[in-house]
């Protein structure tokens, strides 16, 4: 919801919080979880991820998420789901270019980045997004990869 | 007409490439020698005629070091970038290929990458572009496959490490040298030179401004990016346009997102009595104050409809002091169009 999604990047730093102590235990589900029923509740944690994100954030569940590095606003609502922004069509007043009745989603990134500790990570390059990854869950990607690294 | 196959020269082959420098282009070389430079714009024809595209481009000759050739700008249809550019160096021009990332995916982009340096080009400038939703086909689909960041590291990836994004090796790497844009006029901008500075690090050597109209703005950006030491790694050609008349300067600053004309500049064109000329000394007067900015390596000059002025506005502001750019030795002069 746009409401909710202005919400979570006026409280940028409160989400990192958040994020932070919460990150390990998900993952530590996610691991958990993946050992004792290997991909079989994929769907039901895929659906409960895309809820909670999308209600907090209106996430699109690109597989990739980037929220921690783009001041929790997430980047795929921009209507050119630019991961690297803004684009150098954004309005006088703040809004998108191409959605005027929306804040652009790159002047909230910057700025609920300038609220967070590790706020600087959105001058990092972030890379295209991986297409095949769509709809699936960054919780589950990431407690793989980790597991992936260690074994 | 004489086409250089028959005059027995290839003016657009590639000059050699010189200690330091990334392509065999003459634009980078006169930036490198530390030249003030200029660019400007050609609008590709709605046309399927090449002789239309070297009409245009006549008008630039001995007036600038370097031609942007626009992907579908305003994502309106029109003769491709990379075409015109192709039809640029057949004649010896230094063409500026500009990829919007609408329009095409990565396997699509790096393709044309690939045959535009085959076909001589040596400058890209990287854009994310404009939405199909305010072109002429906006039922179109939009790409965005990458954006202008991703843009330039792929085609960095392609020159400096000789492979494809998959990996696959080339067995010829594209030498261009690497270009983005900057719009210190638009919000955020506190941020704007970080985004600039993410260009640099993604792998742009020059970059090309939105219309600067606000020399105070351009100052202050300069500032900030020469305190992040970006103007020492990068090129930066401040943006200045031709406007035509109040009407026009207030239609462009309403109807095209991310440009930004500060009300006195509408008022001396509103108070002028020549309003066509008014714009065009502004112009000559903003490259002259712009060029005293330290950081600011040259000026993309951008006429659109008033391409017939580029000269007379090159020459009165003076910013190339004696120097003449390149003109072809052989001008291929069409005949006019009916």
């Amino acid at each position: 919801m746009y409401k909710v999604r202005l919400w979570s990047v006026k409280h940028s730093r409160g989400m990192e919080r958040l994020y932070h102590a919460t990150n390990p235990l998900v993952l530590g589900l996610m691991r958990g979880l993946t050992r004792l029923f290997g991909h079989r509740l994929d769907r039901p944690i895929t659906a409960l991820e895309a809820g909670v994100k999308g209600f907090l954030f209106d996430c699109k569940m690109c597989g990739d998420c980037a929220l921690s590095k783009t001041g929790m606003s997430c980047p795929m609502n921009c209507p050119k789901t630019i991961r690297n922004g803004p684009c150098g069509g954004v309005r006088e007043n703040g809004m998108c270019e191409v959605k005027p009745e929306m804040r652009c989603v790159w002047v909230a990134a910057w700025d609920g980045a300038s609220r967070m500790q590790h706020g600087d990570a959105i001058k990092n390059v972030n890379f295209a997004v991986d297409h095949r990854r769509k709809g699936t869950s960054s919780w589950l990607k990431l407690a793989r990869e980790d597991s992936d690294a260690a074994a | 007409m004489l086409r250089p196959e028959e005059a027995g020269l290839n003016p657009g082959d590639p000059l050699p490439i010189l200690p330091g420098h990334v392509s065999g282009g003459r634009f980078e070389r006169v930036l490198r020698a530390g030249h003030f430079a200029i660019t400007t714009e050609i609008a590709p024809p709605d046309s399927a005629d090449p002789d239309e595209v070297l009409r245009r481009a006549h008008l630039f000759d001995g007036h600038v070091d370097a031609i942007n050739a626009t992907d579908g700008s305003g994502a309106h249809c029109h003769m491709s970038s990379l075409a015109v550019c192709a039809i640029l160096t057949r004649v010896g021009y230094s063409p500026i290929i500009q990829i919007s990332c609408r329009d095409r995916n990565r396997i699509a982009i790096q393709g044309d990458v690939l045959g535009a340096a085959a076909l001589r080009v040596g400058n890209v400038l990287c854009l994310s572009g404009d939405d199909v939703s305010v072109g002429d086909h906006p039922e179109a689909k939009p790409v965005f496959d990458f954006d202008s960041v991703t843009l330039l590291q792929t085609i960095r990836t392609l020159r400096d490490e000789s492979r494809f994004l998959s990996g696959r090796k080339l067995d010829l790497p594209p030498q261009m040298f690497l270009g983005a844009s900057i719009n210190p006029f638009a919000p955020p901008y506190a941020n704007r030179v970080d985004q600039f500075a993410k260009k640099v690090a993604a792998g742009a050597e020059f970059v090309q401004s939105q219309y600067c109209f606000d020399l105070a703005m351009a100052r202050d950006f300069m500032a900030r990016a020469r305190d992040l030491g970006l103007t020492e790694r990068c090129f930066t050609l401040m943006g200045v346009g031709v406007l035509a008349s109040a009407k026009t300067a207030k239609w462009l600053r309403s109807a095209i997102p991310g440009v930004h004309i500060p009300d006195e500049v509408i008022r001396r064109l509103e108070q002028a009595e020549k309003p066509k000329a008014e714009g065009r000394r502004i112009a000559v007067e903003l490259m002259q104050q712009l060029a005293e900015i330290e950081g600011i390596n040259g000026i993309h000059l951008m006429a659109f409809k008033q391409e017939e002025f580029v000269g007379e506005i090159v020459k009165a502001s003076g910013v190339l002091g004696s120097r003449k750019p390149w003109a072809p030795e052989f001008p291929l002069v069409p005949t006019p169009s009916k």
